[in-house]
């Protein structure tokens, strides 16, 4: 055992400490350098669904059901699934209306109705103060069993004065109203409570694991020693599977995924770390996986230490519920005992804190300000500063709900309705979810649905749960649970019309989720929506589509800034107003705050700012004190509705216009670009042509002159000038007849006679009309063709000419010694391929695709022979005419390859010219 | 649009996840048998679980994250 001191002590430090991390998340907050704003933080924040319930109270289900626990974390992993999509949008809707807690939004979301935010707000505090009361009975509890010999009957409840737990509950209160209601507007978050939460997270998973690894590995050898130990005790053994004899039910465990699911979403404190307190959307995609593996890491010593508590103690011997600490006490590890008991603590106020926050929220702008508003101290005109007012009645509801909570676990003890407050606290606040989830999918629902569809199951969680469970605590006659409510056997609360085979959770689960489903759907179909409701019905389920800019604005009415920037100035304070004021100038593109027009967009503004500091229904009620507006009806709705989307029409067919402009213009330049190049290309050619014509003309301008200027000139001389002339003559006609091809074959003006040609024939005959040429420089001509090749259509002429072409290139190229020129024919089954080979020095890689190009030839400018440099392409262009391709390889001979390819006639497919 | 087709493996995942965690395939692993001296049905029950998460985490974590994320 350890002495009270020590274990107060410890406990005090921890609160201290706790305070520290809190005042160093808001200072580091102030300084703009948030810790919790990375999405860690964010998901250990989350963790505050284990309680201390979890900590202490799984051990004690997992010693008498086995994994049957699980549910409670399975339905949260597969909530998280669906996180990315659900959770988004709730956070979306909840930061763009400053909506800062449960109640809020359901009111929000049905009209901005302070009576449905009032029921959801008494739902949460009947369903939640007892869960409060229970972290602070198993906080106590855990103190008595460290200080007390542990075999020893456990001390009667001490009188409060003398408690350590109310001492810890007003610890707690201070904490949460120094950090948890700083500030008037809610929508701030509370940083330094979260980096405390975040804390208290890391602490009792540790904690939790430290004691898992100790029993298995300091208590057993490992899993496996554990395991094999408890499959020699049968009545252990069976906790290993799931369908146990008597007990076990998959509708329960059917049930306990579906209720956790909701719970994990609609809890008012997973609402409070999940929507409000996010900083970024973003975070969301990584805590959604974050959060679960978490889950799993402090459920996966539950098996082992129930079952190691068993075994240790022998079965029945000890409460399994205090597994956690005992097992450490009794191995003589009261360090580690206390650390678990600190883990305890962590869980316990990690819970209480966030709770008490969000429900203190709740309390204080859904049930106080609605009736406050009424008082003449809120009329407007009453000028008054009211800020300190509010913080003082945000500040006195923290101190309500945590001394209620107290007061709670004081008189209850150790009665029923305690000890099994946690699924029930869970099926209280699954009635949120027919009235959220309908709410931000479904534009139909109603308030007068939401209201009927939330009291109906409410009144059914009341009447088939949370009764039984008080008369079981021995605090109402059991009577009515085995008889009926006034003898009627049917409305036995536990077995509702007679239906049985289930467990009373999910007995009283199926009801009220039916009863209130039905009522919501039934009303909301029943009578159409108001203007209000449907305007915001719009606003909740179209949140993920709208812009800021686009998304349209219900109000109607007329204004004045004067009169809206004194409400928010009584609201949230002179300096806030101002500012706030100062920022919307600056978005509207005024100076000044006089200067802003007093539009609906002003309005909703100041409404929305308003809301986060006393809740949207009470915002409504005040920005409705204060400017003069007409009553909104559903053809206003429409109406509104109907120019916002205008507008978002006309804005799209605006972009789509600049896009389509921008689209032509880059066109244009694009098309100017190849323009230009063309033009380049003409001129090129254009001094190309020139060039290659001055030549030959200069040369036989000069032999001309010669000839003229010395009559004594040699016959032989004579005569050999008279050769170069006309050789120059012929040469100057070539290149004239092949411009002249050129544009004739470019501009489309060629003749072409197309008919069936024998390729054979035509390469033979090729051949021979250019024998004389190889002849003389003694270049030997291999011929390779088939005895017969299948026709092609084309034109006969100018495939001779580019047969000559190829040839008498091949030739220039050839060395002057051992020349050698290869001609080859052949077909595969679509095309007709003709190879010229020379063994000449072939074509560098660099100028392949060069020599195609007019004017340009193969070899340097000194070894280049004689040519016009249009033969290529013109060939080129012919073949591709005809629908084949001309192209250069690499040979064996080692010279150049040119190949030319034809389609046979039943794959032709050129055009007709 | 890779946004939509997030949601809508997530939502596969999701009825997945539902499917092998309850009945009747969760039954399945509802024998007497042990692996490594370990009984069956819990270490498969945190085996699915755990493939559960890690599948999620693939999935949130896979796009690359814009500039405005963290």
């Amino acid at each position: 055992m350890l002495s009270p001191a020590l274990v107060i002590g410890a406990s005090f430090g921890y609160l201290l400490l706790l305070f520290a991390v809190a005042s160093y998340g808001d200072w580091r907050a102030a300084q703009g350098r948030s810790i919790i704003a990375n999405p860690w933080t964010y998901a250990l924040s989350w963790a505050v669904y284990c309680t201390a319930w979890t900590y202490f109270g799984s051990v004690g289900r997992a010693a008498s059901g086995g994994v049957r626990f699980l549910p409670i974390y399975l339905g949260p992993t597969l909530a998280m699934v669906l996180g990315w999509l659900v959770l988004r949008k709730i956070i979306r809707i909840a930061k763009t209306y400053r909506i800062t807690s449960i109640a809020d939004f359901i009111g929000s979301r049905y009209g901005k109705s302070p009576l449905l935010a009032g029921l959801v707000t008494l739902i949460a505090v009947v369903g939640i103060v007892p869960y409060i009361a229970l972290q602070l009975k198993a906080v106590s509890a855990g103190y008595s069993l460290l200080t007390a010999s542990f075999l020893a009957e456990l001390p009667t409840q001490a009188h409060w004065t003398q408690d350590s737990t109310f001492y810890m509950a007003l610890a707690l209160a201070g904490f949460t109203m120094v950090f948890g209601a700083r500030h008037l507007d809610s929508g701030e978050r509370h940083e330094g409570m979260v980096a405390a939460v975040a804390f208290e997270s890391v602490v009792k998973l540790i904690a939790f694991l430290a004691v898992g690894l100790f029993v298995v590995y300091g208590l057993f050898n490992g899993l496996a020693d554990l395991f094999s130990r408890v499959q020699a005790v049968p009545e252990l053994a069976r906790l290993l599977q799931l369908e146990q004899p008597g007990g076990f039910s998959w509708m329960q465990w059917f049930a306990l995924t579906l209720l956790s699911m909701l719970s994990v979403i609609f809890l008012p404190r997973q609402f409070q770390v999940m929507v409000v307190e996010n900083v970024r959307e973003s975070h969301l995609r990584r805590a959604v996986w974050v959060f679960p593996l978490y889950l799993l890491a402090i459920n996966l010593f539950v098996l082992p230490i129930a079952l190691g508590g068993l075994l240790y103690f022998g079965v029945g011997q000890m409460n399994a519920d205090n597994f956690v600490l005992s097992l450490p006490l009794a191995a003589g590890q009261p360090a580690l005992a206390l650390f678990a008991f600190i883990g305890g603590v962590s869980a316990a106020t990690g819970m209480v804190i966030v709770e008490t926050i969000a429900v203190s929220t709740m309390v204080c702008n859904e049930m106080v300000m609605p009736l406050l508003l009424r008082t003449a101290y809120f009329r407007p005109g009453a000028g008054r500063d009211v800020t300190t007012l509010l913080l003082g009645i945000r500040r006195a509801a923290i101190l309500g709900v945590m001394v209620l909570g107290y007061v709670y676990f004081h008189l209850a003890g150790d009665a029923y309705a305690l000890v099994s407050i946690g699924l029930i606290s869970f099926a209280a606040v699954a009635q949120f979810a027919p009235a959220v989830l309908g709410g931000i999918y479904w534009k139909g629902g109603t308030r007068l649905g939401a209201l009927a569809g939330l009291l109906a199951g409410f009144l059914m969680w009341t009447y088939t749960l949370m009764l039984p469970s008080i008369a079981k605590s021995g605090w109402l006659g059991v009577e009515f649970l085995n008889r009926g409510l006034g003898g009627w056997d049917l409305l036995r609360p536990e077995q509702f019309l007679g239906l049985h085979g289930m467990d009373n959770l999910t007995h009283s689960l199926f009801w009220s989720l039916l009863v209130n489903t039905g009522a919501y759907v039934g009303l909301s179909l029943w009578r159409p929506p108001s203007g209000r409701e449907s305007s915001q019905a719009l606003l909740f389920v179209d949140v993920l589509k709208s812009t800021n800019a686009s998304s349209p604005v219900f109000w109607r009415g007329s204004a004045n800034v004067a009169d809206l920037l004194r409400l928010c100035e009584r609201f949230l304070g002179v300096e806030k107003a101002t500012a706030l004021f100062q920022e919307y100038a600056l978005q509207a593109g005024v100076r000044q705050i006089e200067a802003i027009r007093p539009d609906a967009r002003l309005v909703q503004f100041v409404e929305t700012q308003l809301a986060g500091a006393v809740g949207s229904a009470s915002a409504r009620v005040l920005v409705a004190s204060s400017v003069e507006e007409d009553a909104l009806t559903p053809d206003d709705v429409l109406r509104i509705l109907d120019e916002a989307s205008q507008l978002r029409v006309y804005s799209r067919e605006l972009e789509e216009k600049s896009e389509s402009l921008q689209q032509a213009t880059a066109d244009l330049r694009k098309a100017n670009e190849q323009l230009k190049s063309l033009d380049k290309l003409k001129d090129d050619f254009m001094s190309s042509v020139t060039h290659e014509l001055r030549t030959p003309l200069t040369s036989i301008r000069a032999l001309a002159e010669l000839l003229r200027d010395d009559p004594k000139l040699e016959l032989t001389q004579r005569c050999k000038f008279f050769e170069i002339i006309v050789s120059e003559t012929e040469r100057l006609s070539r290149l004239v007849n092949q411009v002249l091809d050129m544009a004739k074959i470019e501009s489309g003006h060629v003749e072409w006679h197309v008919a069936p040609v024998d390729m054979c024939a035509l390469v033979r005959q090729a051949v021979v009309a250019t024998t004389p040429m190889f002849h003389e420089q003694q270049i030997a001509v291999e011929l390779n063709l088939p005895t017969q090749a299948p026709a092609v259509m084309a034109d006969n002429d100018h495939l001779m000419q580019v047969m000559l072409n190829l040839l008498s290139n091949a030739a220039k190229f050839v060395p002057a010694v051992g020349g050698r020129v290869g001609v080859s024919l052949y077909c595969d089954d679509r095309s007709l391929v003709v190879a010229i080979q020379d063994n000449g020095p072939g074509v560098a890689v660099a100028q392949q695709s060069l020599i195609f190009e007019r004017f340009r030839q193969g070899g340097d400018a000194s070894n280049r022979p004689q040519g016009t440099g249009l033969g290529l392409p013109i060939s080129r262009q012919i073949v591709e005419h005809f629908g084949g391709r001309l192209w250069l390889e690499s040979g064996p001979l080692g010279g150049a390859r040119f190949l030319f390819s034809l389609p046979l006639i039943e794959h032709a497919g050129f055009a007709e010219a | 649009m890779s946004n939509d087709v997030t949601s809508q493996r997530l939502v596969a995942l999701f009825c997945l996840g539902w499917l092998l965690l309850n009945f009747p395939l969760l039954g399945l692993w509802d024998v007497r048998a042990t692996v490594m001296g370990l009984p069956l049905f819990p270490v498969a029950l945190f085996l699915l679980w755990a493939v559960l998460i890690a599948v999620l985490a693939w999935l949130m974590e896979r796009r690359t994250h814009g500039p405005q994320d963290d």
